[in-house]
């Protein structure tokens, strides 16, 4: 389709909708059993399987995407679920897509036709789901790496865990281009880290940057104005800085990203669930991994690493974080291969927290 | 049509089983310039693994926020870009239905519109929570708005704003829902477009509702307002689906060892027992089932602190209980600058069943941004102020009364001025007093 002409308009003022009633969008039968359902199971992997307190009963097939879809890709989903499906869908934090319809006939076809077409049926129950995951090269301003070729990467050699339920309980994973991590907390997570303070191009921060504010942002005071060249600047005290990147948003002459320098490190334990323990954020267990597109090997080895221990090792009903609470840190170690580095003691705020107050050690 | 640029990294990224976006980007770029070119700059990061994206400011008429602008930096010794094309390719954030329900119809309207307008790339959904429209030009991000507005939908948040909220699938699917997700996730963010629209705050402020304690919208590390379904009374119990569980799980011999393993050795606070069952207890806080002629489950509620684990596991057989609502924890968020922060109870529980209670929760949503853009330092999210200033500050400036729900445990030290103590103490004595 070539672009319409452009003409000269004028602009409309928006109306402010905020966000759109869902009821205009939902299965039927979602519709009359809304805050009363009974319970549900999984007649096989990446289907569940709904009972309303009604009777009513609906199948979900849930399959992965690509998540950043090109609107041929969409419209092959919408193909299937006019076809096999019964003209709706949704979609999960994990950019999952799920296609329910009310008839179990229904169920087999549509799983056929959603693989036919490329989209893998999985993702529920003890399954490793869909990496959560941030823009990066494709689209984001501040990016350290790509995301979508690494969540690719990732998900092939992930593929069965997806699409099977073998696992101690679900995994979740994410990635995130850079040190704000907006792939967020997950039992297992890839993030970039960057080893080397910004580079400073002194002669566009006094144009560029507001100054102050810079200095503000730096979380461990290493930042300072300063005159160079004649020209106001600022400066990093390369000894306290973090190489956090924090600085680099709102200063882009404050170039953190590095093709060399900038890293990748793997997180592990990340709950937000309730359920067991409270909720828990990831730990570093391993960092300077290379940045090394197109597939980044080095990072899915170790991703696989400790999705292989946690699979053999994790009984029912543990996640990550579970887990390793009951085998403890130096057997995971162990177990994974990891090496437990200085750089692993963490020394930010509440630090000490995290170090073992007591004689609780493991041989 | 401009040809390909040789992309062999990126070709890399078509093999193996999971789908590809970049075969997507290529099916667009049989149409569209602007994707032949992205893929010419996405080629360059992979081969110099550097970003080439700036941001700038582009905007729809009427709105301060809800365009990502992105504009190309990957130019040649003369100033101009290596891939023109594409050197425009902002992205409109656009709230989806809560819930993220769609009809295929609502679907093939937003792709037309898009391929009409942008590059035909769209991510379902973007970690705000936002559809992703990615790829448009400055000069026609008004024109593809205008038609997605047309359609009901509104632009989502960005920059020190409130955001884009999300909701899980919950009371629209889900036997665990303790609250209408959908209907406080609209009657809130609904009640502060104007925030996202045009954001003043002192920094962002994010929004995030699940139905019930397993949390799948990451709210208690992810939002600075998290409402988590949770219920005050007891457990509920259905005994026939409790015998379906033991025997699909085992059957009589087999899943007593799995009720073991699974659940009561799980428990975090030991309220549920396996029992005999004519040994099993009565009473107001008791909940128990059979599981087979000699054994059964009993759960002390009182001691019960609501994790879902035992639910989740005997999904149907154990449920939520009927006195639904949700708690209310404030102040999650990742590092930056104070160390990662998870929100923390501000409101043990409240009902969230009717218009007039939700009602309540939009006026508590409000009266917390407006302390918060009244107290918050510039880039300080509320976690950090919270940190700052305290907790009893801000639950008083709220007026909230302290609850030890509030608290892992009560404070460990001893430097704090308690010469206030006794008049607090006949305060909240009298308080308690007038409701009884």
């Amino acid at each position: 389709m070539s672009e319409p002409q452009q003409e000269k308009r004028t602009p409309k003022k928006p109306v402010p909708h905020g966000v759109p009633d869902p009821k205009q969008f939902m299965h039927p039968v979602l519709l009359r059993n809304i805050g009363n359902w009974k319970y549900h199971d999984r007649p096989r992997p990446g289907v569940l399987h709904h009972v309303a307190k009604s009777g009513d009963e609906v199948w979900t097939v849930r399959a992965g995407t690509q998540r950043q879809m090109d609107v041929w890709t969409i419209r092959k989903l919408c193909d299937i679920a006019d076809q096999y499906g019964e003209r709706y869908m949704r979609f999960t934090i994990r950019s999952n897509v799920e296609i329910t319809v009310a008839d179990p006939k229904k169920v087999e076809p549509l799983i056929k036709a959603l693989e036919e077409n490329g989209f893998p049926v999985g993702g529920t129950g003890n399954s490793c789901s869909m990496v959560a995951h941030t823009q990066g090269w494709l689209h984001c301003d501040i990016p350290g790496t790509d995301a979508s070729g690494v969540v690719k990467s990732l998900m092939d050699a992930l593929y069965e865990e997806f699409k099977n339920e073998q696992l101690p309980n679900r995994l979740h994973l994410s990635t995130s281009c850079c040190e704000i991590n907006c792939g967020g907390q997950a039992d297992i997570a890839v993030i970039v880290q960057h080893t080397k303070p910004p580079k400073i191009n002194h002669d566009l921060v006094a144009n560029m940057c507001e100054r102050p504010a810079v200095v503000a942002r730096c979380p461990v005071a290493a930042i300072r104005p300063a005159l160079v060249n004649g020209k106001p600047s600022l400066e990093v005290d390369e000894k306290k800085c973090v190489c956090c990147g924090a600085c680099f948003p709102p200063c882009p002459p404050m170039q953190i990203n590095d093709p060399v320098h900038t890293k990748l490190a793997v997180w592990v334990g990340g709950k937000n669930s309730n359920a067991r323990s409270r909720p828990t954020f990831m730990k570093m267990v391993a960092a300077g991994l290379p940045n090394n597109p197109p597939r980044w090997p080095e990072v899915t080895e170790v991703v696989l690493r400790i999705v292989r221990a946690y699979k053999e090792d994790g009984r029912p009903w543990e996640r990550v974080s579970d887990w390793i609470d009951r085998i403890g840190w130096p057997r995971f170690f162990e177990k994974t291969g990891l090496v437990f580095t200085k750089y692993l003691i963490d020394d930010y705020k509440h630090a000490r927290a995290t170090l073992n107050a007591s004689t609780h050690i493991r041989f | 049509m401009k040809p390909m640029h040789p992309t062999p990294l990126l070709d890399e990224l078509e093999k193996g089983p999971w789908p590809s976006f970049v075969t997507g980007i290529k099916r667009l770029a049989k149409d569209k310039e602007m994707m032949v070119d992205l893929l010419g700059q996405l080629e360059t990061s992979y081969e110099t693994r550097l970003g080439y994206w700036k941001g700038g400011t582009v905007s729809v008429f009427g709105y301060g926020a809800g365009v990502i602008p992105r504009f190309t930096e990957l130019k040649d010794e003369n100033g101009k870009p290596k891939f023109p094309a594409a050197a425009e390719f902002h992205t409109l954030r656009v709230m989806p239905p809560a819930g993220m329900h769609y009809s295929t119809d609502i679907l093939r309207k937003l792709c037309d519109i898009w391929e009409r307008w942008g590059s035909g790339l769209i991510a379902l959904h973007g970690q705000s929570g936002d559809i992703m429209f990615q790829g448009a030009t400055t000069e026609n991000v008004q024109w593809a708005w205008e038609e997605i507005n047309e359609l009901g939908f509104d632009l989502g948040g960005a920059g020190a704003g409130v955001r884009t909220a999300m909701s899980c699938v919950g009371a629209a699917r889900c036997e665990q829902s303790c609250y209408n997700e959908a209907e406080a996730h609209r009657a809130v963010i609904n009640s502060v477009l104007h925030h996202i629209h045009r954001p003043s705050l002192p920094y962002k402020f994010k929004f995030k509702f699940s139905g019930c304690p397993n949390d799948c919208m990451n709210s208690v590390q992810r939002s600075d307002f998290a409402v988590i379904g949770i219920w005050r009374d007891n457990i509920q119990t259905d005994a026939e689906l409790a015998k379906r569980w033991v025997e699909k799980n085992g059957g009589p011999e087999g899943a007593i060892a799995n009720v073991v393993d699974w659940v009561i050795n799980r428990c975090p606070t030991k309220a549920i027992q396996l029992k005999r069952k004519d040994q099993v207890k009565e009473g107001e806080s008791i909940s128990s089932v059979a599981l087979t002629e000699q054994w059964a489950l009993e759960i002390e509620n009182r001691d019960c602190v609501r994790c879902m684990h035992c639910i989740n596991v005997m999904t149907g057989a154990l449920a939520p209980g009927k006195d639904r609502g949700a708690a209310i924890l404030i102040g999650g968020k990742r590092t930056l600058k104070i160390g990662d922060l998870m929100g923390t109870v501000v409101i043990p529980f409240m009902k969230l069943d009717t218009d007039e209670d939700r009602q309540k929760l939009v006026e508590l949503a409000h009266k917390v941004i407006d302390f918060f853009a009244d107290n918050a330092l510039e880039h300080e999210r509320i976690g950090e102020m919270i940190d700052r200033i305290g907790l009893v500050p801000f639950l008083e400036a709220i007026g909230i009364d302290p609850d030890p729900n509030m608290v892992i445990h009560p404070r460990s030290n001893p430097f704090v001025r308690t010469d206030g103590w006794d008049e607090e103490v006949a305060r909240i004595k009298a308080k308690k007093a007038q409701v009884a």
